[in-house]
């Protein structure tokens, strides 16, 4: 384990200054689920760790008719205890539901999720489906940045070293409007995703598609937004060709790896079959609404 | 001898003793001791899976002042091959210096090369960087087909293969040959209707306790040494430690902690020996505790295998031959199961002709320890496999198959003893019968079944049974508790006494408190070790009587004693234990029992188990949703711990059959060392595992116990696989049946 | 350099001088030498170190003991009242619901949590809540067993 020098701040300009001026190379701490393990594998460096929980904000979750304001730190467990939020966001909120353990849902964060950038972070394609996006702060001031941009690579996230992700931003789906999200794991639980998909599905009064938005994972670098298959929904019912479509257009959008989790053949068959299935339980819940 | 009888308190479902321990976080495992002015200890381990040593300097370490000691392979004695034994398994003492500490070549990834004291953990680790080593990287040898490949590289030079019938002139990785035959199968072949013939392999797989490797030593040059370490057989660390520093058996102490889990894993030492010398270089207790990786990477898990078996059959069924070839890998060193292997693969059949060959292969892996009926899921998984295709073939029910040629009393074995009397007719009879069995198969389901056989072992086990003046009393035994036992050994003791179980506490001693008991492994404790709690409480009725006769001042042979009350023959007094107890002092002294014995006579267990998946055939992903599992217990002292067993086993069979495996790199590094990815099951993977318990009592021990802790993980890899290839329409012939493995199946079938 | 913590630990203020790169359960088993909870793989997939915190159940192992500092933390050794178990305890007990025990410290501070979030949980859900304790001896079943009749049990209470 490295040796820490930790520091709790109570607003993000004291946060914000703790990064700047940091001589040791300094992370910020939200669950902790990720980052207490990656400092387990450094024995011998020193770390700043800035934990952010403390800061207001940071832990809220707040839901308009404009949509929902995450804090970053929010822990899983008590977001996916909001049956509001829930009730709009049902996709977001299964997505964060999977992360890990019961346990480790008593800490791990939305927030913490998507600033690890691991390629297959349950939160990011349910995050890109419902186009959120993140609002950052840091010494130069603020700014926006849409969700499918946040990650930059494996593990990359387009954080400066003194910026920190202050909120994400989720506008309200509207009307007929909802979302899934898939993973495929070996277990039941605990593992990580070998692939994944998230799905946000409008529909009008006859059933036809009038707005569609597919994001895969775990089957590349970054999560994907499927282009292609949103262009196979809109317009048309989801039938079986529709869906058809939509796996073949994942499965293409995918550049899989092999691994110890699965074979990139694998991978690839997989991911159409999630994204096929996510954009049918978005429909099934944009029907119902 | 056993008889069919009404027990009082065995077969009830009492509190186990030891149980408020473990269910207030009191209990202390191997990790929750410490001692004064205690260090800790780290290793320094191989980042190669094959390489010489070329330079090993550990004066900076030394040197440095937060680091107390240093040790290395130069700090062992010299030692010679010989083997000693190991549970249920023989080492090699040479082996096993150089597995503890490598010895000039390391020969897995991970291998232990030198160690540090420090004051903290965290210093420990930093200071194992300072010690300057240089590496001849050698090719790595990661699959069975490139250790017996011919020009592979050689583990060891000095290994010539033993057991074949022209000599080896030269070194291989093909540690020993061993064939056992029965008739004459080639005869037997050709008088076959049907013949199934297939290769199978099975991955490495870890036992997955969940308790790390952890000691405490404290080297004394005046006393006697103590070890605190968590292990299923302290006497063995003890004459482990002996060994390998040369020290005599009474220099040291060994306590057994409670143990979290070993299942075979724990019978062999890593850290005993290495603490010990780091104590006696600073001076200071030493404690050291494996991280869950180097458990993974440097313990001791089970063998992959390749099982080549070819069955043949009449069209009514009458199997007429068996024959299989079978690799094991042993890891880094020699001696994997392949011997238990070969003697177990085709046991559970009545054939006339049967043929099995076998080979313990080495190759840059950790070193194979023993992993519950060690060689068996692997050996019979192959055979219950062809079984199951060849029941397909004849259009026959596999049970009915089964019962057609079922092993039974008299059965003469491949491996040379006849059957007793042994249970497998019952269990397939009521596997047949079952609720389980009895029901449709869901819809997308696929089911499957398997039997499986253990012999299980007998063994030294030494007991002392002490009375108190009030009649309370302890059982003092010597096998440490893996799985409930000490409640088994209470019950025991109070059907002979007489007496309510809970007047009695069972407690696992240390080295220095009994004479040599063998490790707790081959399902021994409940026959062996309950056998010498039986003849220990026998003492002490007997003790009892004659202080009754004293008092009455009649024969020995005019008191009788039953329900814990003893009786004058020759008038009509009686006293109670506890009476008697009370009135020790003046009858001669306190009351004390004593047995020590090496039980003979321990009964097979055989199984049978039956399995319903349902395969997502899009994604490949299996599901168990029914598990039955049937065995022979003997007669079940306490049955909630019977049904444990069958249920542990067959959830860690499940998961050899469907996630475990060690995934390599081809530099031989394991890329999965860790609960994450290296998957056992989850309680969200199952159903509810249903078990019937059997009893075809064992006419050997005095209540027919026949052990249960090991045959339990046998049929599950054959029930799960064959239920998969039912779900599927194809024959597996690999495990794990992972998703991206099923998949593969179902998109490539015909 | 060491960090003083204040924190509470089953109801009762605790002080230490704790490394900062310590985590919660070191802190707790090397510290303050409370062994109950234990360590079965330092990374948060096998539940054995589970904690309550802030009345969030939690890896202790995925928790730096500074983080405890003002916080409110349940161990196993405040599920039993003295010498009287808890029902789950006796419920544990009674249904021979552990074998080698290393698991169950972790096990039954999860169960508490779940059954207080949830008190009549189905099959299913206990089975998932409980889905990261990891038990290599018993196959679950009995786990399960002992866990729904718990509920049950409180339930009446």
């Amino acid at each position: 384990m490295v040796a820490v020098t930790y520091h709790a701040p109570t607003s993000l300009d004291e946060a914000v200054a703790l990064l700047s001026s940091s001589e040791l190379p300094a992370k910020v701490l939200a669950g902790g689920t990720d980052l207490i393990i990656q400092m387990q594998k450094l024995v011998t460096e020193q770390r700043l760790i800035v934990d952010l929980k403390k800061i207001d904000g940071m832990q809220s979750a707040t839901l308009s008719d404009e949509g929902l304001t995450l804090g970053p730190s929010l822990c899983c467990a008590k977001l996916t205890r909001r049956d509001d939020i829930k009730a709009v966001f049902p996709g977001l909120v299964e997505a964060a539901y999977l992360i890990g353990s019961s346990q480790v849902q008593g800490r791990a964060s939305v927030g913490g999720n998507l600033c690890n950038a691991s390629p297959a972070a349950d939160t990011i394609p349910a995050l890109i489906a419902n186009r959120a996006v993140c609002q950052i702060v840091g010494k130069a001031g603020e700014r926006s940045v849409p969700v499918e941009s946040f990650v930059v690579g494996v593990g990359k996230n387009c954080l400066e070293p003194d910026e920190i992700l202050k909120a994400i931003v989720i506008p309200h789906p509207g009307k007929a409007t909802s979302d899934a999200y898939l993973r495929f794991i070996p277990r039941t639980e605990m593992d990580i995703a070998v692939a994944s998909a998230g799905a946000s599905i409008s529909l009008d009064s006859d059933g036809i598609c009038t707005d569609a938005r597919v994001a895969i994972g775990a089957v590349a670098p970054t999560a994907l937004v499927v282009e292609e298959a949103a262009q196979k929904l809109i317009g048309q019912p989801i039938n079986e060709a529709a869906l058809e479509a939509v796996s073949q257009a994942a499965s293409d959008a995918s550049a899989p790896i092999s691994d110890r989790r699965g074979t990139a053949e694998f991978r690839r068959h997989v991911v159409g079959v999630l994204a096929k299935r996510a954009v049918m339980a978005a429909a099934d819940r944009a029907k119902e609404k | 001898m056993s008889e069919a009888r009404q027990f009082q308190h065995i077969g009830q479902r009492t509190i186990r003793p030891d149980g408020f321990d473990k269910v207030t976080g009191r209990a202390n495992y191997g990790a929750d001791f410490s001692l004064p002015g205690m260090v800790w200890g780290k290793i320094l381990r191989s980042p190669y899976a094959h390489a010489k040593i070329t330079k090993l300097d550990i004066s900076k370490a030394e040197a440095h002042p937060g680091v107390l000691a240093v040790a290395t392979h130069q700090d062992l004695p010299s030692v010679n091959a010989e083997a000693f034994a190991a549970g249920e398994t023989a080492m090699d003492v040479l082996d096993l210096a150089r597995n503890v500490l490598a010895d000039q070549k390391v020969l897995y990834h991970g291998h232990a090369i030198a160690a540090v004291a420090a004051k903290t953990e965290a210093a420990a680790e930093a200071a194992l960087d300072l010690i300057e080593i240089e590496y001849e990287v050698l090719t790595p040898v990661v699959t069975l087909d490139a250790a017996i490949a011919a020009g592979a590289p050689v583990l060891h030079e000095d290994m010539l293969t033993q057991g074949l019938d022209q000599p080896a002139t030269e070194p291989s990785n093909i540690a020993s040959r061993m064939e056992l035959k029965k008739g004459d199968v080639e005869a037997g072949f050709k008088e076959a209707d049907i013949i199934v013939e297939r290769v199978y392999e099975t991955p490495t797989v870890h036992q997955g306790y969940i308790e790390p490797h952890a000691t405490v030593v404290r080297y004394d040059d005046k006393a006697p040494s103590l070890v605190w370490a968590s292990t299923q057989g302290h006497f063995d660390v003890r004459a482990a430690v002996s060994k390998l520093l040369k020290m005599k058996l009474g220099q040291i102490k060994v306590i057994a902690s409670e143990i979290g889990g070993g299942f075979g894993g724990k019978t062999t030492v890593y850290l005993e020996p290495v603490a010990m010398i780091l104590s006696k270089k600073s001076g200071r207790p030493v404690k050291m505790v494996m991280s869950r990786e180097e458990v993974f990477r440097a313990s001791g898990p089970a063998s992959a295998s390749r099982s080549k078996v070819r069955i043949g059959a009449k069209q009514n069924g009458e199997l007429v031959a068996m024959e299989a070839s079978l690799h094991f890998e042993a890891g880094a060193f020699k001696g994997s199961p392949m011997g238990p292997g070969c003697m177990t693969i085709f046991t559970p059949y009545d054939v006339p002709n049967m043929y099995v060959e076998g080979f313990d292969v080495v190759l840059n892996k950790p070193k194979v320890a023993a992993y519950r009926a060690p060689g068996a899921p692997q050996a019979e998984f192959a055979a219950e496999m062809a079984m199951n295709e060849l029941a397909n073939k004849l259009d026959m029910d596999p049970i009915e198959l089964r019962l057609k040629n079922a092993a039974k009393e008299g059965t003469q074995t491949i491996y040379g003893p006849k059957l007793k009397q042994v249970g497998l007719i019952e269990c397939l009879e009521a596997a047949k019968q079952s609720p389980h069995y009895q029901s449709a198969i869901g819809d997308g389901c696929g089911r499957g079944l398997a039997a499986g056989f253990w012999f299980n072992i007998g063994g030294q086990s030494s007991v002392t049974l002490n009375l108190n003046p009030d009649g309370t009393g302890t059982i003092i035994e010597g096998s440490p508790d893996i799985g409930g036992s000490r409640a088994s050994m209470q019950m025991m003791a109070a059907e002979v006494l007489g007496i309510e179980p809970s007047r009695l506490n069972p407690l696992v001693a240390d080295t220095e408190t009994l004479p040599y008991n063998q490790t707790t492994g081959g399902s021994r404790t409940t026959f062996a070790t309950g056998m010498a709690v039986i003849e220990a409480a026998e003492d002490v009725v007997s003790q009892l009587k004659e202080r009754a006769a004293a008092l009455w001042n009649v024969t020995t042979e005019q008191v009788d004693y039953k329900n814990g009350v003893a009786l004058n023959l020759a008038g009509d007094d009686q006293m109670t234990l506890a009476e008697i107890c009370a009135a020790a002092e003046k009858t001669g002294g306190q009351i004390s029992g004593r047995a020590n014995v090496n039980a003979r006579g321990a009964g097979p267990s055989f199984a049978v188990h039956l399995c319903d998946v349902k395969v997502d055939q899009e994604t490949g992903k299996t599901d168990v949703v029914r598990y039955t599992a049937i065995q022979d217990a003997g007669k079940a002292i306490h049955p909630s711990y019977v049904e444990g067993q069958y249920q542990g086993g067959a959830v860690q069979g499940i998961g050899w059959a469907l996630n475990e495996e060690y995934v390599y790199s081809d530099d031989g590094v394991m890329e999965n060392a860790g609960f994450l990815d290296y998957r056992i099951p989850l309680a969200s993977d199952l159903p509810e595992i249903e078990t019937i318990i059997v009893e075809v009592p064992n006419a050997f021990h005095p209540f027919g116990v026949r052990g249960v802790g090991e045959t339990g993980i046998v049929p599950p890899l054959g029930a799960v696989a064959s239920a998969v290839s039912d779900a599927i329409d194809t024959p597996v012939t690999k495990i794990p049946c992972s998703p991206p493995h099923v998949l593969s199946m179902i998109l490539n079938r015909d | 350099m060491k960090t003083h913590v204040e924190t509470t630990i089953n109801g009762e203020t605790v002080e230490c001088l704790i490394d900062p790169s310590s985590t919660l359960l070191g802190m707790l088993r090397n510290d303050l030498g409370m062994t109950g909870t234990k360590e079965g793989c330092g990374s948060g997939d096998c539940g054995a170190c589970s904690v309550v915190m802030d009345g969030e159940l939690v890896c202790s192992c995925l928790v730096l003991g500074v983080e405890a500092s003002g916080a409110a933390i349940e161990t196993i050794e405040g599920v039993a009242d003295r010498d009287q178990l808890h029902v789950i305890q006796e419920k544990f007990l009674e249904h021979a619901a552990l074998q080698c025990g290393i698991c169950t410290p972790g096990l039954i501070v999860s169960t508490k949590a779940l059954l207080a979030e949830n008190p009549n949980p189905t099959e299913e859900e206990a089975r998932y809540y409980l889905a990261g304790n990891l038990c290599r001896c018993t196959g679950y079943d009995k786990i399960i067993k002992a866990v729904m009749d718990a509920a049950s049990a409180v339930q009446e209470a």
